[in-house]
């Protein structure tokens, strides 16, 4: 079973109220490179992957969720106080008549999450290397956002992200290692 | 609602260190099983996070529930802040 | 520059309507290039792990973005 923890993985902090970095931000809720897709991707791979990985699977969909919650917080607290005629001048108008400021699971284009994101191939490498190119594709995509904001306390959150991401790849990495059964002969790729 | 003081901010913070510390010490482990030093520093943060764990509860409140904390009276689980207002 | 940034230099036409960047650079970040980690790799002290988002110094590569200035203590 999964146990929450009334407690942020890192202390995210907002300088500006500014909903127009929430309606981009919401890329890494609700969208293909998210943090909910990567949650989902790892722990549903765990079933049929080598009892050598599923610790590590297991250890980073856990980690995902906490960033989700970092994400939610962000845009939570980008649009609060937020009124109607602000969240209009933000591109969130469309949004708005469907929500008002509640989060909802969809893309920085309004697309709503699918299952499509996420692949589940069955055979361990090819699951491994869709992980690793999920971390790369969720720092780039990070790197994006970074670059639309002037938000200094923002940043600071998106950048830890963007470093786990960084982490994450290097374990996938090392867990195909794992598998290719070279460790301990060639610790070299 | 009430307020937190600004000390919580600051032992929330130390915790926030000592556990990713344990996040991070945690998906090494998970590739490196064997590494002896390691797991020593895993088991010395871990003693150190149940430290901080009943500092930041004395003001906080339970950080876990389902039993992983002590609950006060009345049950003090649903008071807020939630972490995504603090 | 961080040493993980790579440079190349798109091809720019006389036509082309927006003034041409010629310089575009993306990331390599250090996983790329280190393999099955080693033990006993340099460790950051954890205040500095959780504000950078790493335990070991050898995978730090933060990003900034073009507008915004790095304050104190954002590089470690």
């Amino acid at each position: 079973m999964w146990l929450y923890e009334k407690k942020l993985q890192y202390p995210v902090k907002v300088s500006t109220c500014n909903p127009m970095l929430a309606k981009f931000l919401v890329e890494q809720y609700g969208g293909a490179d998210g943090e909910l897709a990567a949650a989902l991707r790892y722990l549903n791979q765990r079933y049929t992957i080598p009892d050598k990985v599923i610790g590590l699977l297991t250890d980073i969909g856990t980690e995902e969720f906490a960033h989700l919650e970092m994400i939610a917080t962000m845009i939570y607290k980008l649009t609060k106080d937020a009124t109607p005629e602000q969240m209009k001048q933000a591109g969130l108008d469309a949004h708005y008549a469907n929500h008002d400021s509640a989060l909802f699971y969809h893309n920085a284009a309004g697309v709503p999450w699918t299952a499509s994101y996420i692949a589940a191939k069955g055979d361990p490498i090819a699951d491994l290397y869709e992980d690793i190119a999920a971390e790369e594709k969720a720092r780039a995509t990070y790197q994006w956002i970074i670059n639309m904001s002037d938000d200094p306390d923002l940043n600071d959150g998106l950048r830890y992200l963007r470093e786990r991401e960084i982490i994450h790849s290097q374990r996938f990495r090392e867990a195909v290692e794992i598998l290719k059964d070279e460790q301990g002969k060639k610790r070299i790729f | 609602m009430k307020q937190l003081p600004q000390e919580f901010y600051a032992t929330m913070e130390q915790l926030q260190a000592v556990d990713f510390v344990l996040v991070e010490l945690t998906l090494y482990l998970d590739t490196h099983p064997d590494d002896y030093e390691a797991i020593n520093q895993f088991n010395q943060f871990a003693k150190e996070r149940k430290r901080l764990k009943k500092v930041i509860e004395s003001t906080y409140g339970p950080l876990q529930q389902y039993g992983n904390s002590y609950s006060g009276y009345p049950w003090n689980w649903n008071d807020g802040p939630w972490p995504w207002q603090l | 520059m961080s040493t993980h940034r790579r440079v190349w230099y798109p091809y720019a036409s006389p036509f082309d309507p927006c003034p041409p960047i010629t310089a575009k650079t993306y990331s390599t970040p250090p996983n790329l290039f280190l393999g099955f980690q080693p033990p006993n790799l340099e460790q950051f002290t954890p205040m500095q792990a959780l504000r950078t988002g790493t335990l070991w110094k050898v995978f730090y590569d933060p990003w900034y973005s073009p507008y915004e200035a790095p304050r104190d203590g954002d590089h470690i």
